[in-house]
C-alpha cells in the first residue's frame, strides 16, 4: 500500500505543479517588473554610492537565493536520503543549477559593483571567497549527479555531498561578522529593524519575492521536465523488453 | 578496536608492497614546491613570503592525488563489500583506512616539508610552527578526503572529479595552516590558529568517517 501511495505522490505533484507554474510565473514578471522600475527610477541614489548603488537590487536578492537554494538542496538531499522519497531528490537535482546560477550572478554583479566602488574587481575578502567557495560546492553537486551511469547512485552520492557542504552556509551567513572584511555587514536582516531606507527596502523586497517566484517557476519546470523523463525512460525500457 | 588495529596493519602492509606509490607522492610534493623558484623567479624574499603557502598548497594536492585509491582497490576486488558484511561498524573500518593513509601520505609530507622549507628560504622561525600546523592539518585532510574518496566510487572520471568535491571544503585548513606558519614568522602569536586547526581536526575526526561510511554503503546497494 505504501508503495502505491509512493508512485501516485510524483501524480498529484504533476497536478499541483501544473496549477502553481503560469502563477508563478506570472508573478515573477510583475515583481521584477515593479521592483526593477522602483529600483532603477524611482529611488534615491546613495549619497556616496551614487547610482551604482542599484545595483543592489539584483546583486543581494541573488545572494540570498544563492543561499537559500543550496538550503533546499540540502533539505532536500536530507529528506531523499532518509525517507528516500523521490520528489525530494528530484527537487535537489532542479534546484543546485538555479542555485548556482545565482551564485555566479552574486558574484558578478558584486565584482562589476567592486570595481567602482572599492577600486578593484576581486578582493579576498572573507564573504566573497565563502560564496566562491559556495559556487564550487554546486559545481561539485551538479558534476557529482551527472557523473555515474546509475540515476539512484548519483542522487544519493550528490546528497551526501549537498550535507556535507551545508558547513559553509553560516560561514557566508555570518563572515562578515566574524572578520571585519571590506564587505559591508548585513543590513536589512537585523536585529534593530532594518539599516536601510524604506525607498530603497521597498524594490530590494519586490526584487527578493520575484526572485524567488523566479526560482519556484524555474524550480516545478525542471522536476516536471524530470518527471516526464523519467517516465519516457520507462516506457522506452518497457518497449525494449517487450 | 582489534578490527581497526588489523585494518590499519593491513592497509600499511598493503601499501609497503607497493611503496613505489607513496614515494611517488613524496616526489609529487617536491617537484610542486621546486617548480615555484622557477616560476616566480629564484628572489629569495619572494620565496621567503610564498613559503608557507607554497608548502601547504603542495601537501593538499599531494594528499590529494593519493586519495582515488584509498577505496577503489577494495571496491574493485570486492574487499569493500566483505568489509561491510563484518561485524565491526564500517565507520570504524573507514577511520582505519583513513589513520593508515594519514600514516603513508600524510607523515612522509610533514617529514619531507622541513626540506622544503629551506629550498624556499624560509624563516627558521617558521619551522616548528609548519611542521605543528602540518601535524594537526593533514590528518584533516584525509579525513575530508575519505568522504570525497567514498563519494566517487563507480563514477565516470573519478579522479578529476574528487578535486572537485574535495578542494574547495580544504580551504579553512589551507587558510588557517598558512596564517599559523605565517604569524610565526612575523612574531606574532600563532596559538589561535592552531587550536582552530585543532579545533577542525577534532570536529572531522567524527563526523567524516560517518559521512564516508554512509557515501560507502550507498554504493555497495
Amino acid at each position: 500500500m505504501k508503495r502505491i501511495d509512493r508512485f501516485a505522490n510524483p501524480n498529484k505533484f504533476m497536478k499541483l505543479a501544473k496549477a502553481i507554474t503560469p502563477w508563478a510565473a506570472w508573478s515573477t514578471v510583475g515583481f521584477l517588473a515593479a521592483g526593477l522600475y522602483l529600483g532603477l527610477f524611482d529611488s534615491p541614489a546613495d549619497y556616496q554610492q551614487g547610482e551604482t548603488v542599484r545595483m543592489m537590487y539584483v546583486h543581494v536578492p541573488s545572494a540570498w537565493m544563492a543561499m537559500f537554494c543550496y538550503v533546499g538542496v540540502a533539505v532536500s538531499s536530507a529528506v531523499g536520503l532518509i525517507w528516500k522519497h523521490p520528489l525530494a531528490d528530484l527537487a535537489a537535482k532542479a534546484t543546485s543549477p538555479v542555485g548556482a546560477a545565482f551564485c555566479f550572478l552574486a558574484l558578478l554583479t558584486g565584482s562589476l559593483w567592486g570595481k567602482p566602488m572599492w577600486g578593484t574587481w576581486w578582493v579576498w575578502d572573507a564573504r566573497l571567497t565563502s560564496m566562491l567557495i559556495l559556487l564550487f560546492l554546486y559545481l561539485g553537486h551538479m558534476a557529482l549527479l551527472n557523473a555515474f551511469d546509475d540515476q539512484t547512485r548519483a542522487m544519493r552520492a550528490a546528497s551526501i555531498l549537498a550535507l556535507v557542504g551545508v558547513i559553509n552556509i553560516p560561514i557566508i551567513k555570518w563572515s562578515v561578522d566574524w572578520w571585519n572584511t571590506l564587505h559591508q555587514p548585513a543590513s536589512v536582516v537585523k536585529m534593530d529593524g532594518p539599516a536601510i531606507h524604506p525607498d530603497m527596502l521597498w524594490p530590494l523586497l519586490l526584487m527578493a519575492i520575484g526572485f524567488t517566484t523566479f526560482y519556484i517557476w524555474v524550480a516545478l519546470l525542471r522536476i516536471r521536465q524530470e518527471i516526464i523523463a523519467n517516465k519516457i525512460r520507462a516506457i522506452r525500457l518497457r518497449q525494449v523488453n517487450g | 578496536m582489534n578490527s581497526f588495529l588489523f585494518m590499519v596493519r593491513r592497509d600499511l602492509r598493503l601499501a609497503l608492497r607497493q611503496s613505489s606509490d607513496n614515494v611517488m607522492v613524496v616526489m609529487f610534493f617536491v617537484l610542486c614546491a621546486v617548480l615555484f623558484p622557477f616560476g616566480v623567479g629564484p628572489e629569495l624574499g619572494i620565496l621567503e613570503r610564498i613559503s608557507a603557502g607554497v608548502i601547504w598548497v603542495g601537501a593538499l594536492l599531494a594528499s590529494m592525488l593519493s586519495l582515488e585509491r584509498l577505496f577503489q582497490t577494495d571496491y574493485e576486488d570486492g574487499s569493500l563489500e566483505l568489509m561491510a558484511l563484518t561485524p565491526a561498524p564500517l565507520e570504524i573500518l573507514v577511520l582505519a583506512k583513513v589513520a593508515a593513509h594519514w600514516l603513508t601520505t600524510g607523515l612522509p609530507l610533514i617529514l619531507a616539508s622541513p626540506l622544503l622549507a629551506v629550498l624556499l628560504n624560509m624563516d627558521s622561525d617558521g619551522y616548528g610552527v609548519l611542521l605543528l600546523a602540518l601535524l594537526l592539518g593533514t590528518p584533516t585532510l584525509s579525513l575530508i578526503g575519505a568522504v570525497g574518496a567514498a563519494l566517487i566510487l563507480g563514477a565516470r572520471r573519478g579522479g578529476v572529479l574528487i578535486s572537485l568535491l574535495v578542494l574547495p571544503l580544504y580551504v579553512p585548513v589551507l587558510i588557517f595552516g598558512v596564517s599559523a606558519v605565517d604569524a610565526a614568522i612575523g612574531g606574532f602569536e600563532y596559538k589561535a590558529q592552531l587550536f582552530i586547526l585543532g579545533g577542525l581536526l577534532m570536529g572531522t575526526l567524527p563526523l567524516a568517517p560517518w559521512g564516508a561510511a554512509a557515501a560507502l554503503r550507498q554504493s555497495l546497494e
